[in-house]
């Protein structure tokens, strides 16, 4: 949260995508979260995915809960509504809103104190019920607003900052998201920044809920030795399953052929993600492979990251509900009110 | 079957049927009130029921009433006993000189019946025996057995309930005629070897006029649907929960686009009751009517979004319908409790939109309106319910919707109006009424965004933690509290024959009750005027009808007097000029309970001095 707008000037040199738009135009506020906090990264890896993507920033609903993560709406799509919700309660706002128009791009943005404690229910309904958003929780594994007491996706054994050790399991959000039925699940670093832009790109693009989950190191509170989710341990024991590019109808990006089997996924809205598989025998169409994959690397100490499942054909939430195509916010007395001559017929079948 | 001056009247009567919860018995007992409906007499029906799917004992009570009486009686004039579990209580309600309708297929002592009242035995089960094989069968048309019976028993006309049992198996002839065939088994076994008809009699009337059947929940929902509620989400809760079912069945019929089929209207049922008023405002915000129906324990965790909803002002409707509290209370019993938890709900100051309606008419009335207040107002608006309207059928003048009414969408900024060079700031008060203009996400690509948020803003809705920041917006949200007193429905006074000192002050489900009452007080030789409160914030009327009487009563169904205390509290009245009458066992109050207490107080004074009466 900031009260601190950052200077409209700009170079006119900068790079501009199909709608004339420069990076400048998807920036938000200062942030005012630590400097070298993972969420920054993050930040910036969503307004540069925003940015290749052409999206036009104030069609863009960011919603968010309470902690840090939740800040960071503020700090991208300066031009675009943003609602900073209640602690754990993102997913039931944001498919409100969703319901209310469908047209909309909708962020949200949560951590793993608002997703996985507080608001575990409304992470796993929302993804259940197929709500076309993207998830992104940014995951430090710790409550930094409140310094430094472990979050519930703290690694058992992980040690915090003033030494304690955590006697809890702690919870995979993409292995529930995987078991709940999302239709678009990876996981990123936040100190990754090429694979994460495209994967927040992807997601997107695809039409359900789509979740990542990105470890995102709290540089206050849970960046030493003994944390699994600080810089350095996130980069010895990232294992990547692949690469990502997005080509959208509009204008294709050049798939890097780099070494490795390139996949291409296509999506129903024309969307073409090109994966480049490190592992090999890795295929992201089987959620019940990808289950049992992660769990397995798990088992190893190591953090898989990359898109770990899609369906490109999935529905969404409106789908499921058979609505009109028409955002229902723009529905007027025609269309909603049935009118005198239905009621008196009503009051007739009530006699 | 013999006994002492047994009780006669014609159309004005209760008949309560004693039953076991899931025997069938609801649709048979529904028929014979509605029966009664088709003679042109009033009926007052209410469901009196366990919280419980099985097993337990469950009542329904119909009220018969040419008077038009729509509140409940008190007192059973025939009980219908299906139930040997209640058996001791349900003969100890009779009202000496009342009737007792049993099964009477296996001999029962003679000390399980009392010498006052007339009794009378049908034996049910060996008819039933005789004729169905299939156990489900004899169970459920047993019931229409007995309603059989009781039609020769108080004169009715079996041809208007074989009209209603047409109606609703329209379509499906077998069951049309089995039913019937089971009312006349019933009619034809009392006809040949009862007495009929009884003391109780129907007679053919015409009091019932165009009047309509409905449950009051029903109506609140059909309200939504014609209010233009698109977004509907709910978490099941007695006596709730039909509510959100009867939108989605209204919906179904009324709201899909005849071109493609599809859903004008978007119906979740949440994770909880937190979920629920999420989905509410998180659609509000994004420019759709949405609502939400719940009840007292899904008010308590609704709070915190009910908070946000003031301070962010974001539109909201809740429905409430309330039901006997604290905690789980009593869920499937009648109040009036929610008052001070809906109009003060969450931490810090808050002040909430209280609607007050007094029947289905109402409900639906309130409902629609709730749509535009929420919106012109940009907060959220209770629509104060309870389970006497919500769960029973009431008779009610039709529903009625002017065509030409337009929605109110409140202060909505468009694209237009940005970039006519409106100045926008999401909580400038423009008008000074104090409410100020919003957008919709999406509305502009370079104006009118903003970031809605639960922590305090300045007026161009930009983070601050500056005092005099956040009461300048503290103070706003007043002054449209105050903006809202003209808005919302107005208090209806109707004052005695005769004048006199003496006011009463009531809402919501007690109307009919209070009106029935004040006949009752009359025929005692006390006047009293009556405001009907209809909406909170109060209206400046109340403070006037206050200080036009020395003192006023307050009726209400809670322990607290939660109405007069925030009448009390808004007005800055003293409290020693509002007397409580207050019922909350859980049963609806009656206008026998009003007169008698308010009549006792009024006695009271004639021999004794106001300040000490009511010190």
């Amino acid at each position: 949260m900031t009260y601190i707008a950052k200077p409209k000037f700009s170079h006119p040199g900068l790079p501009r995508n199909e709608l004339g738009f420069t990076h400048r135009d998807y920036e938000g506020k200062i942030s005012t979260l630590c400097a070298g906090c993972g969420h920054d990264s993050i930040t910036a890896s969503i307004i540069e995915a925003c940015f290749e993507l052409s999206i036009e920033p104030h069609r863009v609903a960011k919603i968010s809960g309470i902690g840090c993560s939740s800040k960071t709406p503020d700090y991208f799509l300066g031009n675009s509504h943003g609602f900073n919700s209640v602690h754990g309660r993102m997913p039931s706002v944001l498919t409100g809103a969703n319901l209310a128009n469908r047209d909309l791009i909708y962020l949200g943005v949560s951590g793993d104190g608002d997703s996985a404690s507080i608001g575990f229910g409304q992470f796993a309904h929302s993804i259940r019920r197929g709500v076309n958003m993207t998830y992104i929780v940014e995951n430090n594994g710790v409550y930094g607003l409140t310094k430094g007491q472990f979050s519930a996706t703290a690694d058992r054994g992980s040690k915090s900052k003033k030494g304690v050790t955590n006697t809890d399991n702690a919870i995979d959000l993409v292995a529930i998201a995987l078991q709940l039925g999302a239709t678009f699940v990876a996981r990123s670093f936040s100190g990754d920044k090429s694979q994460l832009v495209p994967l927040i790109a992807a997601a997107i693009e695809h039409k359900g809920a789509a979740f990542i989950d990105v470890i995102s190191p709290c540089i206050a509170f849970n960046n030493h030795s003994g944390s699994t989710k600080s810089f350095d341990y996130v980069r010895e024991h990232n294992d990547a399953v692949n690469r990502l590019d997005v080509i959208t109808g509009r204008d294709p990006i050049t798939v890097d052929y780099a070494p490795g089997t390139v996949q291409v996924v296509e999506q129903h809205d024309g969307t073409r993600l090109a994966l480049r598989k490190i592992d090999a025998d890795y295929d992201v169409h089987d959620r019940l492979a990808a289950m049992t994959f992660l769990q397995k690397h798990a088992a190893k100490g190591q953090i898989v990251t990359g898109l770990l499942h899609i369906d490109p054909e999935a529905s969404d939430l409106h789908d499921h509900l058979d609505t009109v195509a028409a955002p229902l916010n723009t529905l007027d007395e025609a269309a909603l009110c049935p009118g005198s001559a239905a009621l008196d017929k009503i009051n007739a079948s009530l006699r | 079957m013999s006994v002492q001056s047994p009780i006669s009247s014609v159309n004005d009567f209760v008949v309560r049927f004693a039953n076991v919860n899931g025997s069938g018995s609801a649709s048979a007992n529904e028929l014979f009130a509605r029966s009664i409906l088709r003679h042109g007499v009033p009926v007052s029906p209410r469901n009196i029921f366990p919280s419980n799917i099985q097993g337990l004992p469950t009542w329904y009570e119909v009220r018969v009433t040419e008077e038009g009486h729509l509140g409940a009686r008190g007192g059973v004039d025939m009980m219908v006993a299906m139930n040997p579990q209640t058996w001791d209580k349900d003969v100890a309600s009779i009202e000496p000189g009342g009737y007792l309708f049993y099964d009477s297929t296996k001999p029962m002592p003679s000390s399980k019946f009392r010498a006052d009242i007339t009794v009378i035995g049908v034996p049910l089960t060996a008819i039933t025996n005789s004729t169905y094989t299939d156990p489900r069968q004899r169970q459920l048309f047993k019931n229409i057995i007995y309603l059989g019976a009781l039609c020769a028993l108080l004169d009715m006309d079996p041809k208007l309930v074989e009209q209603l049992i047409a109606e609703q198996y329209k379509g499906k002839e077998k069951l049309l005629s089995s039913n019937v065939h089971a009312l006349h088994l019933g009619r034809d076994w009392a006809l040949q070897n009862l007495k009929c008809p009884l003391g109780l009699r129907v007679k053919k009337a015409d009091k019932v006029g165009d009047r309509i059947f409905i449950e009051g929940n029903s109506a609140a929902a059909l309200g939504a649907v014609y209010g233009g509620a698109t977004v509907c989400a709910w978490y099941p809760i007695t006596p709730s929960s039909s509510v959100a079912e009867a939108f989605t069945s209204h919906c179904k019929k009324y709201r899909h686009d005849p071109a493609t089929g599809k859903a004008k209207y978007a119906i979740v049922q949440g994770e909880d009751e937190l979920a629920s008023i999420g989905i509410v405002i998180g659609a509000a915000w994004n420019g759709a009517r949405a609502f939400t129906a719940t009840s007292g324990p899904g008010v308590s965790l609704m709070t915190e979004f009910i908070g946000l909803s003031y301070f962010a002002e974001i539109p909201a409707v809740i429905m409430n319908i309330q039901r006997a509290g604290p905690s789980t209370g009593m869920p499937t019993r009648t109040q009036q409790c929610d008052i001070i938890a809906c109009a003060y709900a969450s931490h810090g100051d808050t002040k909430h939109v209280l609607l007050f309606p007094e029947d289905p008419a109402e409900a639906f009335e309130f409902a629609a309106q709730s749509f535009d207040l929420a919106e012109r107002l940009q907060t959220v608006i209770f629509v104060m319910l309870d389970l006497d309207i919500g769960m029973n059928h009431r008779l009610s003048r039709p529903l009625k919707w002017d065509d030409a009414r337009q929605y109110d969408r409140g202060k909505v900024m468009t694209a237009e109006m940005l970039d006519d060079g409106r100045d926008f700031g999401r909580y400038l008060d423009v008008d000074g009424d104090g409410i100020p203009y919003r957008t919709y996400p999406g509305t502009h690509p370079t104006k009118g965004s903003y970031f809605t948020r639960g922590t305090s803003r300045d007026r161009y809705a930009r983070y601050s933690e500056e005092g005099a920041v956040y009461a300048d917006n503290m103070q706003r949200l007043v002054r449209k509290f105050e903006t809202a007193q003209d808005m919302v429905p107005r208090p209806l006074q109707a004052n005695a024959a005769k004048p006199t000192k003496y006011g009463v002050i009531y809402f919501g489900s007690t109307s009919p009750a209070m009106d029935e009452a004040i006949g009752l007080l009359e025929a005692r030789g006390h006047q009293l005027d009556r405001l009907r409160i209809r909406a909170f914030p109060f209206h400046s009327s109340v403070a006037s009808f206050i200080a036009d009487h020395d003192f006023v009563y307050v009726v209400e169904q809670n322990r607290d007097a939660q109405l007069r205390s925030l009448i009390v509290n808004e007005n800055g009245i003293d409290p020693v000029r509002l007397i409580p009458i207050l019922h909350y066992d859980g049963t609806p109050i009656t206008a026998r309970f009003i007169a008698g207490a308010i009549g006792d107080h009024q006695d009271h004074l004639k021999v004794t001095p106001l300040r000490k009466a009511v010190s």
